[in-house]
């Protein structure tokens, strides 16, 4: 069975191979385009990515650490309805909330429709929501669930003790925050700040609504408008280089997290705010929960039904609908099998060699969509050509193209970026199945399918269904990708955002996002039932 | 006599509807070590956390040095009581090794000044060598350590530790009580202990109050506790014994099923009441000599003792202490007398 034993090898592979074109594709010699981008735009991408990567961080830190602090030590009115609730804005796609805000603060949106015509005069003073800090203020919204779920796992493991252990050495409650919550923390705030960091590096969606450019948007229009897929490698080669760096501080501070794993203690009370303070610290975390949430919901909601006209085409959305679930559930199907059979694998090869390869595997999460789609789309097409040459030589058969159009593309890619979101919840599952119950089990008789079936597949199924669905929703919501390399006519949800809201028809794409939204929902109340038990 | 440091005056605390602690109070002497022993969820942790100024009393007054410092409408923050702890969990800085652990607490110091005090705790809990290491890489002994050292540095007044070595096993445990009662006794440190392990109170502290549902039953030394305690429950948690029927005769004597015990009562009622008397496994003495027989029913071997359990002729049981080399089997009978020259007996009816 040593067939086994090479799927995380493989795996691995698939994940470097991308990476490998990618990366030598800087080496080519420069064409004309590239020339021409180097002088022109490049300096402009770099400026923009860094501020955006910049205002993001700071953004996300400062909301993600007050709310989770907050939440995790002080008692408020609604503080357990807003500590779950907190993490609803996950359930909306960035490019979603973007194109939201864009209609509603636009010049010609609700909002300065609506005070131009109190206020009766020019609204100039109005900030331009199509700006930097319009996307930064964005994507801080999207993103800074990630920084408060970390962060308040820390405080709520160790921050009211070490509050109180500073305490004890005579520091008062600010000064213990500043010196030892905030510390101790920093693992999980750095590990948070760094996937937010991996998303809006990733991010397409939000900077094109926006016309923000960046290096995602430069690699899309690159290859669709300047039809140079050299150049768009060798853009999508600078912005590995970046994310890159960013995997390997994120590697670096999991490993500290682990080392500063603190047993969670039994929780005391929390500290109760009175008066002023409680009400301030309520509105304020209404006001991100509005912001981040209700408020782009309830436009999508109003501008759904506004749609939803006599003469709506049904048929079609039916359409983008079909070809998202599809779509998404054969991604989730493949991925899942194949993480099975990786988890699998290295549990009986266990070694360093497979760890690494297992870990190979899993770090496709942080390439950018549009980095991945055109390392999958080249290495695939060079493959095309070779195979039907050879069909030709041998058997004399014109196949044409024959991986080129279908959805074997578009899933290669999907199962490099996704492998990992499915590889914790199934891992996890398999870490509980140790060596002693196996053993427990061949001593009462079971072994080979039936140990399996009646010992692995009862404590798999839950990890391996939390796995299909986040990948699942995942895919549903992933725009680049399915962007770039799906086969023609296959449209999904996402796409069908994009081509609407790149035409600023925000009615025409909330039904879509609306469907996008409540599958995002899922994988927030599965995560909601876990916590709670 | 010293003078008393803290004074715990009727204090109660509540957690919404629910009471944890009734009505406490006690004092310590100034450089005295004192326990809080209890099961757990009788309160002892609460106190303590009160006594640190983490919870609030809802009645009652806690005074440090004469001056209130918890009160019903009043509280002095933690941070301004000068009251070291030491936590269950060590609480140990896992970003800052052994050194700035320890050091933490010294930011009123010159770099100079809290340099030296470190090597001074160093010294002290017997650490020099691992001072530049993290606390994930030491035993849980060696954390232990730290915690109190980093509790030690800024002199506080007095010293709180929260069921210090629960996380420890057993043989350290033993170990690292004496090692913590020396140094506390040595740097002339006021401390108050909270756990659930006799042993460990035994060992460590000067005088123990025995906790049971949110008030102290007893506040005494650990010898009082188990000679004389005052109520079952004191009777039942600290040491091992068994309650036999009996009936007082006069001042002086009690008549139960293994003959008159004579001596000094603790409780007593007019005679012919009727009384349990608390027989503990060292009043029993082996003699083969004695008239009074018991069958083993039940043996421990404990190393210099063995512990039987045995049935005296109607039916009732008590334990004995003896000596290890009077090996007996099950079912064999033995002679015994009793020895006491304290008889520990309840009214029947009493709790």
């Amino acid at each position: 069975m040593t067939i086994w034993r090479l799927i995380p090898f493989i795996a691995a592979a698939l994940v470097l191979a991308p990476v490998g074109v990618i990366v030598s594709s800087f080496f080519a010699p420069a064409s004309d385009i590239w020339q021409h981008l180097f002088e022109t735009t490049l300096p402009l991408l770099l400026i923009n990515t860094l501020w955006l990567a910049l205002g993001v961080i700071v953004g996300t830190a400062l909301l993600g650490i007050s709310l989770a602090w907050f939440t995790a030590v002080y008692e408020f009115p609604g503080r357990r309805f807003f500590s779950w609730a907190l993490l609803l804005p996950l359930a909306i796609p960035a490019y979603v909330t973007a194109f939201v805000a864009l209609g509603l603060f636009d010049f010609t949106g609700p909002i300065q429709t609506t005070l131009r015509t109190w206020l009766d005069n020019d609204l100039s003073w109005f900030p331009d929501i199509r700006s930097r800090a319009g996307v930064i203020i964005v994507m801080t919204l999207a993103f800074y669930p990630y920084v408060y779920l970390l962060a308040r796992n820390a405080f709520l493991s160790q921050g009211k003790r070490s509050l109180e252990v500073a305490q004890s050495l005579g520091f008062n409650r600010k000064q213990g925050f500043f010196k030892v919550v905030l510390p101790m923390a920093r693992p999980w705030i750095a590990g948070g700040i760094m996937l937010v960091l991996m998303e809006t590096l990733a991010d397409f969606g939000t900077v094109a609504v926006f016309n923000y450019n960046t290096f995602t948007t430069a690699i899309y229009k690159v290859w669709f408008s300047m039809f140079s897929l050299h150049a768009a490698s060798q853009l999508a080669s600078l912005l590995i280089v970046i994310v890159f760096v960013v995997i390997v501080l994120e590697q670096q501070f999991r490993s500290r997290m682990r080392y500063a794993e603190n047993k969670r203690t039994e929780q005391t009370q929390r500290i109760q705010l009175t008066g002023w303070h409680n009400w301030l610290v309520t509105g304020f975390v209404l006001c991100v929960l509005f912001l981040a949430f209700l408020l782009p919901v309830t436009q999508l909601c109003i501008w759904a039904i506004q749609s939803f006209t006599p003469d709506y085409d049904v048929t079609r959305y039916l359409e983008f609908l079909w070809h998202s679930l599809s779509l998404s559930g054969l991604a989730a199907l493949l991925i899942c099998l194949v993480v099975i059979t990786i988890v699998y694998a290295s549990r009986r090869y266990p070694g360093s060699v497979m760890r690494y390869a297992v870990r190979t595997a899993t770090i496709g999460y942080a390439l950018p969509g549009t980095v991945l789609a055109i390392g999958v789309y080249v290495p695939l097409t060079w493959l095309d050509g070779q195979l039907s040459e050879l069909a030709l030589r041998w058997f004399q058969i014109e196949t044409g193209q024959l991986i080129q159009g279908t959805l074997i593309t578009m899933l290669i890619a999907y199962l490099i970026r996704f492998m990992a979101v499915s590889h914790y919840p199934i891992d996890g599952a398999m870490q509980r199945i140790t060596h002693s119950i196996d053993e427990a089990a061949l001593s009462l008789g079971l072994s080979g399918w039936a140990m399996i079936r009646k010992v692995h597949v009862p404590i798999l199924k839950s990890g391996i269904f939390t796995a299909a669905t986040l990948v699942f929703v995942d895919v549903m919501k992933e725009m680049p990708i399915t962007l770039m390399t799906r086969p023609f006519g296959w449209d999904t949800l996402a796409v069908r955002i994009f081509e609407m809201t790149s035409e600023g028809q925000w009615e025409q794409a909330a039904l879509p996002a609306v469907t996008l939204v409540l599958a995002g929902l899922i994988p927030i109340f599965l995560f909601m039932r876990q916590t709670e038990k | 006599m010293g003078t008393v440091l803290l004074q715990l005056n009727n204090i109660r605390q509540t957690y919404g509807e629910q009471v944890v602690i009734h009505d406490l109070s006690l004092a310590l002497q100034k450089g005295d070590i004192g326990c809080l022993l209890g099961p757990s969820g009788c309160g002892k942790t609460t106190a303590l956390r009160c006594i640190a100024g983490f919870e609030p009393v809802s009645a009652g007054e806690i005074l440090l040095n004469g001056v209130c410092v918890s009160s019903a409408d009043f509280l002095v923050l933690p941070e301004q009581r000068r009251i070291g702890m030491v936590f269950q969990d060590y609480a140990l800085f896992p970003h800052l090794d052994v050194a700035a652990n320890i050091g933490f607490g010294l930011h009123r110091l010159t770099r100079v000044e809290c340099e030296r005090r470190v090597d001074e705790l160093l010294q002290v809990v017997q650490l020099t060598n691992v001072s530049k290491k993290y606390p994930h890489e030491l035993s849980g002994g060696q954390q232990q350590r730290v915690a109190l050292a980093r509790a030690l540095a800024p002199k506080p007044e007095l010293m709180l530790l929260d069921e210090p070595f629960s996380n420890l096993d057993v043989s350290l445990r033993e170990r690292l009580s004496m090692e913590v009662r020396e140094i506390l006794k040595d740097q002339g440190i006021t401390a108050i202990l909270v756990t659930h392990d006799q042993a460990e109170a035994f060992a460590i502290a000067d005088e123990i109050g025995v906790m049971h549902q949110g008030e102290i039953q007893q506040w005494d030394t650990a010898f009082n506790l188990y000679h004389r305690p005052v109520n079952r429950f004191v009777a039942n948690f600290v040491g091992q014994g068994v309650f036999l029927p009996g009936r007082v005769i006069n001042a002086q004597q009690i008549e139960i099923e293994l003959g008159i015990l004579t001596g000094e009562i603790s409780q007593l009622c007019d005679s012919g009441c009727k009384v349990d008397v608390l027989v503990r496994p060292d009043d029993i003495v082996y003699d083969d000599a004695s008239p009074l027989q018991a069958t083993v029913i039940h043996k421990a071997f404990r190393g210099a003792e063995i512990l039987y359990t045995l049935r005296l002729v109607n039916g009732a049981k008590v334990i004995a202490l003896v000596p290890s080399h009077h090996n007996h089997v099950i079912g064999e009978k033995i002679g015994i007398k009793l020895e006491t020259d304290h008889i520990v007996a309840f009214h029947r009816s009493a709790q």
